[in-house]
């Protein structure tokens, strides 16, 4: 008589298909906090420089428009100094402020899986249970979110130390490396950054050519955002109104697009300083779907690695 | 059940087959031994059982049919890749933690036991290990996910003869009590001579055989007898290899088919050991093998 016995099927406990995505919290923040922790600190450092010269900064402009009798030779002193010291210095942080989203970017986004190619550990990681697709969407998610954070607040700070100087030649909101450093524009570029270098560390394998190779695709999708697709944002006015443009320049001059004639009529294609959110969320908007879909890319070509 | 099924398994990159033709069924419960000298397809095979590398041609399933990509398998399966990957600036007990938060069953206790039973200090970054320790640490991460099948890709290479012999035993230790299968690669068959119960040989990207290792050893003998003969013989007998040594010639035959002939007069039948038996299959030097030029250079690996 023969005694059939089930073989036991894989799986055979009572445990659920899939890992809780919190346990990854640990495993991502373990594995990455020196790098969280040394990005929060050199924000920090900076921050701590930024709240200080931005007090100066302040200090500075609040004494010189409150300065009586402003034809005085006094306010002229005044009014140098801010133009000179102020300005070189906030001038020389704005442009600082410009290629930071791309610097947080190549220190945070092609480690994240080049380590793991570069070192083999992938043949750890992405043999455990969790499975590999989990794996990468945690960490890359989880990554993404903190350091999105983090680039917000400090553009807010950025913001606030650089309000004095919106009133010079061809600063204000909308000015090409203003509008980058304000509002979500800041936080978005950041994300956008450690995603592309996510993808470019899953692709090249190696951190240092996947942080040279993030620098420059980050810079050609900057500079066709600048000189290419900002001025098509659909929140342009065309007017035939010239006193617009008159007078010296403000915190709330517009943004001259284009200028022609239309029989003796000159044209004017304009963007009011008040169409700033609009084109905030314009700009964030295909921001963050773009991150999305180069988060979605590096997934796949994880789960799709030959090797 | 078998832990491993092949059927036409192979993984080509660019023009080169890493692994081709290869199909094969392990059954559950036993060590099997994956040996060929390096370059032989051993580690795509590997990879392609644990999942990290997809097939260009064929199927692998494991513990009984289940795809090896499935999502769930690598709650069953646990894979030691060569050279023992861990992440070197995290410590030991960082890696028990983080392995534990990665798996649904993790045997955290026990891991730690066995750590602290090998002298190797919890605080300790892995880097700093010895590459014994470092093994000895990736083995016990595995063995604590509690795996039915664990896969071993050259576990013995870079560790001293000592630390070969406590790693075989903590495997074959937790074969006995858990009942894990395992699938072990190496290139030095030595090791594995008296322990492995199962063999699969593969050389240049082929699969040579595969089997029990007593069913094998049983169907082949190494005739010996008058080089003069040797020819003739060898046509009869379609032996795997064909050795000359002055006047005499070794013959190695599988039995059953036209070798179960009785010994011819004149030629002594001798049983072979594991070893003959894996270098005349990576070195087949018989009647219409194809195989002949096998490259020397490869082979020291084998023959130590």
């Amino acid at each position: 008589m023969t005694v059939l016995t089930l073989p036991a099927q894989p799986g055979q406990n009572t445990e659920p298909a899939h890992l809780p995505w919190q346990r990854m919290v640990w495993v991502t923040w373990r594995q990455h906090r020196s790098m969280l922790i040394g990005v929060t600190a050199v924000l920090a450092a900076v921050s701590i420089f930024l709240l200080i010269a931005g007090l100066k900064v302040h200090h500075d402009y609040s004494a010189l428009i409150n300065c009586r009798p402003a034809s005085s030779d006094a306010c002229a002193t005044k009014n140098s100094s801010f133009n000179n010291a102020d300005w070189t210095m906030g001038n020389t942080i704005l442009i600082l402020m410009n290629l930071a989203p791309v610097l947080l970017g190549i220190f945070t986004g092609p480690a994240v899986l080049a380590r793991e190619l570069e070192t083999g550990t992938f043949r750890y990681a992405w043999t455990q249970g969790i499975g590999r697709v989990r794996w990468t969407i945690a960490k890359l998610t989880l990554l993404a979110v903190v350091i999105t954070i983090l680039a917000w607040a400090f553009s807010q700070l950025f913001a606030w130390f650089f309000d004095p100087f919106l009133g010079f030649e061809g600063m204000n909101d909308l000015a090409k490396t203003v509008f980058d450093t304000r509002g979500i524009d800041f936080a978005a570029w950041t994300l956008v950054a450690f995603t592309i270098g996510a993808l470019l560390g899953m692709l090249i394998r190696r951190i240092i050519p996947a942080m040279a190779a993030t620098l420059g695709v980050y810079l050609g999708l900057d500079l066709l955002t600048w000189l290419v697709l900002r001025q098509d944002y659909p929140v342009a006015i065309d007017t035939t109104n010239a006193g617009l443009f008159n007078g010296p320049s403000t915190p709330n001059s517009p943004w001259i697009l284009k200028t022609w004639t239309i029989g003796n009529t000159p044209w004017w294609r304009y963007i009011p300083v008040s169409r700033f959110w609009p084109m905030q969320l314009i700009e964030s908007g295909w921001l963050l779907v773009l991150a999305i879909a180069l988060g979605a890319a590096t997934v796949w070509l994880v789960r799709r690695r030959a090797a | 059940m078998n832990v491993i099924e092949t059927a036409d398994l192979g993984k080509r990159y660019g023009k080169a087959w890493a692994l081709r033709d290869c199909t094969l069924a392990i059954p559950e419960g036993r060590l099997a031994a994956l040996v060929g000298p390096n370059g032989a397809g051993k580690s795509t095979l590997m990879n392609m059982a644990v999942g990290l590398t997809l097939p260009s041609t064929g199927t692998v399933t494991l513990l009984g049919g289940m795809s090896a990509t499935a999502p769930a398998m690598l709650q069953d399966i646990a894979f030691m890749a060569q050279d023992a990957p861990l992440y070197k600036n995290l410590s030991v007990a960082d890696m028990l933690h983080l392995t534990k938060n990665l798996n649904w069953r993790f045997d955290h206790a026990r891991a730690k036991a066995r750590l602290v039973d090998l002298g190797i200090p919890l605080k300790k970054k892995a880097g700093k290990l010895s590459g014994g320790q470092q093994a000895q640490v990736a083995l016990t991460l595995a063995l604590a996910r509690r795996p039915r099948l664990l896969v071993l890709d050259e576990p013995l290479a870079a560790l001293d003869p000592l630390a070969r012999q406590d790693f075989m035993g903590t495997v074959m230790t937790a074969m006995a009590d858990d009942g894990v299968s395992v699938l072990l690669s190496s290139h030095a068959l030595a090791d594995l001579e008296r322990v492995a119960d199962f063999v699969v040989v593969l050389g240049g990207g082929e699969l040579r055989i595969a089997g029990d290792t007593d069913e094998l050893l049983a169907e082949h003998r190494l005739l010996t007898g008058p080089a003069s003969e040797a020819d003739r013989l060898a046509g009869l007998l379609s032996p795997i290899q064909v050795k000359r040594a002055e006047a005499q010639a070794h013959l190695l035959v599988r039995t059953g088919g036209p070798a179960s002939a009785p010994v011819p007069p004149g030629w002594e039948a001798h049983p072979v050991s594991l070893e003959e038996l894996v270098l005349a299959y990576l070195r087949p030097t018989g009647i219409g093998s194809s195989s002949a030029s096998f490259p020397r250079t490869e082979l020291t690996e084998v023959t130590r």
